[in-house]
C-alpha cells in the first residue's frame, strides 16, 4: 500500500500532532515500512476463519446498575489547568 | 416548477433510565451541581477502567426487540476519536460495525389519515456514552467555555432510521410513536427539556426533471429542540434545498454532506462546520471493554418480558373492547397509568365506550381545571366504574352524573354516599308522568302552542320540571309532555 506525504499529514492533523516538514519526510517512509510489514498478513488464507473483533477472549463483563460515590468536586478539578471551582475552563468551544 | 420528493432519515438519541452511568458508578441524576458526578472514568484519567452497566444493555436489547430489530449474538465497543473538551478521554465509546441491534421497523399512522400508514425501517439502535456540557458565558465577557462533565458517560441509545420518511408530518408521527414506545417500555423518560431525547435529521430532495431524477446533497440538521422544531426545520430545509438546487444545480456527490443548525427564533437552518468523514473518526475496537455475547436463551427471556407495545394495545382496544381507532389512539397516548386505570374501570362496569369517554374527556377536563396530574386524581378506578354502572342501570340520571363525579372527587366519597348527600335518586316513571301532567295543567298556553306546531314551547316546562325535581331527566320530560299533549 502506497503512503503519500498527504496521508501522513492528514493522520497527524487528525491526531492533533504538530509535525515539521523534515519529520514528515522521515515519518512517511517509516509508516510505509510499517504498513508493508503488516501487509504480509494478507498472504495468509483466512477464508474459513471467523473474523476476530476483539483481542481478548473474555465476554460479558458487567457491573450492576448501582450508584457509587463520585469524586469531590475539588478533586475532580484539581488537575485542570484552569477552573473556576465549579467547572473546567477551556478555550471557547465553537458553536455546536 | 418540477416536482420533488423530500427524503428524510432521523437519528434519535435517548438517555436510558439507569441509575448509574454506562461505564462507571457515577449517578445519572439530572440537575446536580456542575462536576459533582464524575470519577476517574468520566474524567479520562490514566489507568481508569470502564466496566459495562448490565442494565443499560438490558434496556437497549428491550428497545431493539420492541423495534423488531435483529439482536446479533455478538457485539462490541469501539472508540470514536473526538477532540472536544466535553469528553476528556479524546474519544467516545460507541459501537461501529457490530451494533447491539439492527434492521428493525416501526409502523407510523395518522389518526386524521393525512398519510397512509407505513413501516419505517430502523437501520440500527446502538449504545454509546454521552458527552459533557459546555457553556459559554457571554455576559461575563470571558473568552473561556465552562465544561460540566456530569453528563459524560450517561448511557445513550442512538436509534437510526432509514431515509423512509417523506414529509414533516410523517417525521412527527415517527417521533411521536417512538417516544410513546420508549415511554411504555420505561427505557427512558424522553424529556426533551432535560436532553433525554435529542433528534438530528438527514434531509435531501429527489427532484423530477426532464432529464430524470436528481438527488440534492444531504444535509444534517442539528439543534432540534422540540418535535415542533423538527417539523418546521424540515419544511424550511426542503424549500431551501430546492432554491439552492435552482441556483447552483449541485447534485448529491458533487458537494460534501453538510451540517446546518436550526435557529428556532429565526425559523431558519444555518450552515455549521462541515461534518468530518466517517473514516476520520478512526473507529477501532476498545481494548478496555469486553464484547457482549447474547445467547438465544437470554433473548427468549427478554422477549417474554417485553411489555405490550402501544401498537398492540391500540389493537387490543379496538378488537377486544370495540373502541374506534381514534379513541384507542387517544387512550394509549395518555400513557400506561391511564390505560391501566381504564382497564380497571372496564373490569368494574363492563362498558368500554363509557369508560373511555369519562377518562379521555371528563377526567382530562377536570384535571386541567383543577391543575392536577393524573397521579393526583382522587377517584379510584372502581368508583368510576361504579358510577358508570349506576348510570347504565338507570339509578343515576345521566343529567346529574357529572355533578356526582365532581362531588366524588371533591369529597373522596363513593357514588352512593354522594348521591345520598345530594338527594339524587332514580325517578320513578309514574312520578315523572304525574309531574308532567301537573305542569301541562298549569300551562295551557304551552299546550296550545305545541298543538299549533310549536314544539319548542316545551322548553319553558323543562326548567320548571328541574326546579320541582332535580333528578328529572330533561329529555324524558320532553318526550312525556309531547306524548301527553298528543293524547289531549
Ligand atoms: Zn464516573
Amino acid at each position: 500500500m502506497a503512503v503519500s506525504r498527504q496521508d501522513v499529514e492528514k493522520a497527524a492533523l487528525l491526531g492533533r500532532l504538530l509535525v515539521s516538514p523534515d519529520e514528515l519526510e522521515h515519518l512517511t517512509a517509516q509508516v510505509a515500512e510499517i504498513l508493508a510489514y503488516v501487509e504480509q498478513l494478507g498472504e495468509v488464507d483466512t477464508t474459513s476463519v471467523e473474523p476476530m473483533a476483539h483481542a481478548v477472549e473474555l465476554v460479558n463483563v458487567f457491573r450492576e446498575d448501582k450508584v457509587a460515590p463520585s469524586l469531590p468536586r475539588e478533586a475532580a478539578l484539581a488537575n485542570a489547568p484552569h477552573h473556576n471551582e465549579q467547572g473546567f475552563l477551556v478555550p471557547a468551544v465553537l458553536g455546536e | 416548477m418540477p416536482d420533488y420528493t423530500t427524503i428524510i432519515g432521523l437519528e434519535v438519541h435517548v438517555q436510558l433510565a439507569t441509575h448509574s452511568k454506562l461505564f462507571c458508578g457515577c449517578s445519572t441524576r439530572f440537575g446536580a451541581e456542575p462536576n459533582t458526578q464524575t470519577c476517574p472514568v468520566c474524567l479520562g484519567l490514566p489507568g481508569a477502567l470502564p466496566v459495562m452497566n448490565a442494565e443499560a444493555v438490558r434496556l437497549a436489547v428491550m428497545t431493539g426487540l420492541a423495534l423488531d430489530c435483529e439482536i446479533p449474538a455478538y457485539t462490541k465497543w469501539d472508540r470514536k476519536q473526538y477532540f472536544y473538551p466535553d469528553l476528556p478521554k479524546g474519544y467516545q465509546i460507541s459501537q461501529y460495525d457490530l451494533p447491539l441491534t439492527q434492521k428493525g421497523r416501526l409502523e407510523i399512522r395518522d389518526d386524521k389519515e393525512r398519510f397512509a400508514s407505513k413501516e419505517v425501517r430502523i437501520t440500527r439502535a446502538h449504545l454509546e456514552e454521552d458527552a459533557g456540557k459546555s457553556s459559554h458565558d457571554e455576559a461575563a465577557g470571558k473568552g473561556d467555555s465552562l465544561i460540566d462533565l456530569n453528563r459524560t458517560g450517561t448511557p445513550l441509545l442512538e436509534i437510526v432510521s432509514e431515509p423512509d420518511l417523506r414529509n414533516s408530518l410523517e417525521a412527527r408521527a415517527y417521533l411521536d410513536e417512538l417516544k410513546l414506545l420508549l415511554t411504555y417500555l420505561g427505557v427512558s423518560d424522553c424529556n426533551m427539556q432535560e436532553g433525554s431525547l435529542r433528534v438530528d435529521a438527514n434531509v435531501n430532495l429527489h427532484i423530477e426533471t426532464p432529464a430524470g431524477k436528481v438527488a440534492t446533497p444531504i444535509v444534517e440538521i442539528k439543534n432540534l429542540n422540540s418535535f415542533r422544531a423538527v417539523e418546521r426545520a424540515l419544511d424550511y430545509e426542503a424549500q431551501r434545498q430546492f432554491r439552492e438546487w435552482e441556483e447552483t444545480g449541485k447534485k448529491l456527490g458533487e458537494a460534501p454532506k453538510t451540517t446546518r443548525g436550526w435557529d428556532d427564533v429565526a425559523g431558519k437552518t444555518k450552515a455549521q462546520r462541515s461534518k468530518e468523514e466517517s473514516a476520520d473518526y478512526r473507529y477501532f475496537p476498545d481494548p478496555d471493554l469486553a464484547p457482549v455475547r447474547t445467547s438465544p436463551e437470554q433473548l427468549a427471556k427478554a422477549r417474554a418480558e417485553l411489555p405490550p407495545r402501544p401498537a398492540e394495545l391500540r389493537e387490543q382496544l379496538t378488537r377486544e373492547h370495540k373502541l374506534s381507532p381514534y379513541d384507542a389512539g387517544v387512550l394509549v397516548n395518555l400513557g400506561r397509568p391511564v390505560l391501566d386505570y381504564f382497564f380497571a374501570v372496564v373490569a368494574k362496569c363492563g362498558d368500554a365506550k363509557a369508560a373511555c369517554n369519562w377518562i379521555t374527556q371528563d377526567i382530562q377536563r377536570t384535571l386541567k381545571y383543577r391543575d392536577r396530574e393524573f397521579a393526583e386524581l382522587n377517584l379510584p378506578a372502581e368508583r368510576l366504574g361504579e358510577l358508570i354502572a349506576l348510570v347504565a342501570k338507570g339509578e343515576l340520571p345521566t343529567a346529574r352524573s357529572r355533578e356526582v363525579f365532581e362531588a366524588m372527587i371533591d369529597s373522596g366519597d363513593d357514588a352512593h354516599s354522594v348521591m345520598q348527600q345530594l338527594g339524587i335518586g332514580a325517578v320513578d316513571e309514574s312520578e315523572l308522568i304525574a309531574l308532567c301532567q301537573e305542569l301541562l295543567a298549569a300551562n295551557p298556553r304551552v299546550v296550545d302552542d305545541v298543538k299549533n306546531g310549536k314544539q319548542q314551547a316545551i322548553g319553558a316546562l323543562i326548567g320548571q320540571a328541574k326546579k320541582k325535581n332535580p333528578n328529572a331527566d330533561p329529555a324524558r320530560i320532553r318526550e312525556l309532555c309531547l306524548e301527553l299533549i298528543a293524547k289531549m
